[in-house]
């Protein structure tokens, strides 16, 4: 690593982040790592409902992606998103509570796992139909050009999503608009239990952009610093009117959801991606560039484990939703007081 | 170009009235565009858009690729960030194809998100049949889309409803489907300023009555109209109550009339099985049951794709005719 040589566009690698940047991108995967192991924890105690999709594997992906953007980028994601809301700087005690199903959760409570929003932070959301949030993404590209912005919109996807038609539409759209927005494909090689390869006929991802003329790459997922420069690049380039894909290829470690008992990728497999852990390397990183000290790294794990039991403690703690807000968000102004079925209301 | 707005009210087209409305609330708010197949330069499938690209130009109306799923997110997008599209499905026909992101986004995001954004977003969707386009090209889903909560439905039968309907949906700050009727869009009648807005959840009252109640809407209204003359030769006064909006909807305008009349034939041109007729039947059955001389009648296209011969078409779609036969029949067997 010429870690000394000026940056090009060209040749040599991107050059490292300002320390103080690294550090962040540190504690914020270790705190989505630890945010999730408990999650499953309280899923397995029955503290969470419905479908509980882990994100253990993509730290580096998701952080070094969402680092690489202004925080006044909006961005889109899936229903594995717990860790894009965290690394925008959501509150994990409101995130912890929307899983839990409380009033005090990010969405009230009426949201859930898959359907975490952070507005505040320009985080536009988690989608649970597979596909379905990247037009949106596009929209908010589309919103940016029309008001002459200078923001840049991302759509976080996965290989399952990259075969959905209204991808090949929309991509088609945004380089024929020249539109701010970056398609970052998070590659974890699985849609739910069928592998890329069993399901595309290129398995190579981004290489779907040359048929739009649009530019695009592929990164090492696991590689919190690749990904970020990737991301920088591709934002700079999509603030002056070229969009762009990126393919990052990283691996979850856990089954698709909570309800998947992961026994049908072979353990050989799930060994070699886990040799390359992105919080063991980017530790590894931190400790040679002498960013970090074996100490400061300890300090974060411990902070983002009680940062984490608090948001536990918070959301157990939380009250219940309470039924009048059942039909309280259906329209900006509600006409009808019973949402079960009244006759006589207009 | 387009002409200026009328400054006294005079007979348009239903069609005009829609680009009227259109063209004034462009004028009135940025925020506003329009984004659809054909629209700009092709002044619109129906030439509902007619010279509008050229008063506002590529910025604010927006010619899309065949892509109705992609185009119809990237509208639900931009309303989420603030901004308030007007998307034209050529036809309710392909709005199918966006059918996922209408419903699992553009009805939805307000609601699972706890509240923090809204989707102020127009969809235009001419449908209706009667011009021999057979079974793809002919639908009524107006049932489709008032099953959806997070969704409005409008179904303008006049001009003056078209224009002052479309103007609330603009300035509406939750998704609207708006439904057009292909066969509508000659039909003149006169219109409102640019401040006479229709409201959302107020039915009309297109003919008095004290003998049945007609419910319909959209074409219906018009072919309810016709049985409603003829009927009247006999003596048979009929109600006709154009809902206007199926989300909301105003049971209580409707209730009144049926309590009244004691009477009531609803006309659909959608399919019978948990159509419109069908729904607004169960709800007139909770409001209106002790007043009741008999059987509420429904009147719907008959419970087939629709076909492409001529008569056959024609036979399929409710008519003056089978309103007239419904209504005597009631009026006869109970008077």
């Amino acid at each position: 690593m010429a870690k000394s040589a000026a940056p090009t566009a060209q040749s040599g690698p991107p050059a490292r982040p300002e320390a103080e940047l690294m550090r962040d991108m540190f504690s914020r995967m270790c705190l989505i790592r630890r945010f999730e192991e408990r999650a499953a924890e309280e899923y397995m105690k029955g503290n969470i409902g419905g479908f509980l999709h882990l994100a253990i594997g993509e730290e580096a992906a998701v952080v070094g992606t969402i680092t690489a953007l202004r925080p006044t980028d909006p961005i889109t994601s899936t229903y594995r998103e717990h860790g894009q809301a965290l690394a925008r700087g959501s509150d994990p005690k409101a995130v912890m509570a929307e899983l839990f199903g409380r009033s005090t959760g990010i969405c009230g409570g009426l949201g859930g796992s898959m359907h975490l929003m952070d507005i505040g932070r320009h985080f536009y959301g988690g989608y649970g139909i597979v596909g379905g949030s990247i037009p949106l993404a596009v929209g908010l590209a589309w919103a940016i050009q029309y008001r002459e912005d200078d923001g840049v919109a991302l759509a976080m996807f996965g290989d399952g999503a990259s075969n959905q038609g209204v991808l090949a539409e929309v991509m088609n759209m945004a380089e024929l608009w020249d539109l701010p927005v970056v398609f970052f494909v998070l590659n974890n090689q699985y849609g739910m239990g069928t592998a890329v390869e069993r399901a595309s006929a290129e398995p190579d991802l981004f290489k779907r952009a040359e048929a739009f003329s649009m530019p695009a790459r592929q990164v090492d997922g696991m590689d919190v610093l690749a990904v970020h420069a990737a991301v920088k690049e591709a934002a700079r380039m999509a603030r002056e009117g070229k969009p762009s894909m990126i393919e990052a290829k990283a691996y979850r470690y856990r089954g698709h959801s909570m309800s998947d008992p992961d026994t049908t990728r072979a353990t050989e497999e799930k060994e070699r991606w886990q040799a390359r852990d992105p919080l063991v390397t980017f530790e590894r990183i931190l400790l040679g560039d002498g960013v970090m000290t074996r100490e400061e790294i300890d300090t974060v794990r411990d902070q983002v484990t009680a940062d984490v039991a608090e948001a536990v403690t918070f959301a157990d703690q939380s009250p219940a939703v309470p039924e009048t807000e059942l039909a309280r968000h259906v329209y900006a102004h509600p006409w009808n007081d019973d949402p079960r079925g009244s006759a006589l209301t207009i | 170009m387009s002409t200026a707005a009328p400054t006294t009210p005079k007979d348009v087209s239903y069609r005009e009235a829609l680009t009227q409305a259109m063209r004034e609330e462009l004028l009135r708010d940025d925020n506003v565009f329009v984004m659809g197949e054909d629209v700009g330069q092709f002044e619109g499938a129906f030439k509902v858009t007619r010279g509008l690209l050229a008063e506002f130009g590529p910025r604010r109306i927006v010619d899309t690729p065949i892509s109705e799923a992609g185009f119809a997110g990237i509208g639900i997008g931009a309303a989420m960030s603030g901004l308030r599209p007007i998307l034209e499905m050529m036809t309710v026909n392909f709005s199918i194809l966006a059918l996922d992101q209408i419903v699992n986004n553009a009805a939805k995001v307000r609601y699972m998100f706890g509240g923090q954004v809204a989707c102020p977003l127009v969809i235009r969707m001419p449908g209706g049949a009667g011009h021999q386009l057979a079974a793809q090209h002919s639908h009524s889903l107006d049932a489709w889309y008032t099953h959806v909560p997070g969704l409005k439905v409008a179904c303008p039968s006049t001009p003056y409803d078209a224009k002052g309907l479309l103007k609330t949906a603009i300035r509406d700050d939750d998704p609207v489907i708006f439904l057009e009727s292909e066969g509508l869009y000659a039909k003149k009648g006169p219109v409102g300023g640019p401040d006479d807005l229709v409201p959302f959840g107020r039915a009309a009252i297109r003919r008095t009555g004290k003998h049945c109640t007609i419910i319909a809407h959209s074409r219906m209204v018009w072919v309810s109209l016709a049985a409603a003359e003829e009927l009247a030769k006999d003596g048979i006064e009929c109600e006709v109550i154009d809902p206007r909006t199926f989300r909301p909807l105003d049971i209580e305008t409707l209730a009144t009339s049926v309590r009244a009349t004691s009477k009531c034939v609803i006309v659909d041109e959608g399919w019978p099985e948990c159509g419109i007729a069908a729904n607004l039947s169960a709800h007139l059955y909770d409001a209106c049951f002790d007043w009741l001389d008999a059987p509420i009648r429904r009147i719907n296209c008959a419970d087939v794709p629709i076909p492409y011969a001529k008569n056959l078409e024609q036979a399929a779609l409710p008519q003056p005719a089978d309103v007239v036969t419904a209504v005597r029949a009631l009026v006869r067997g109970r008077g």
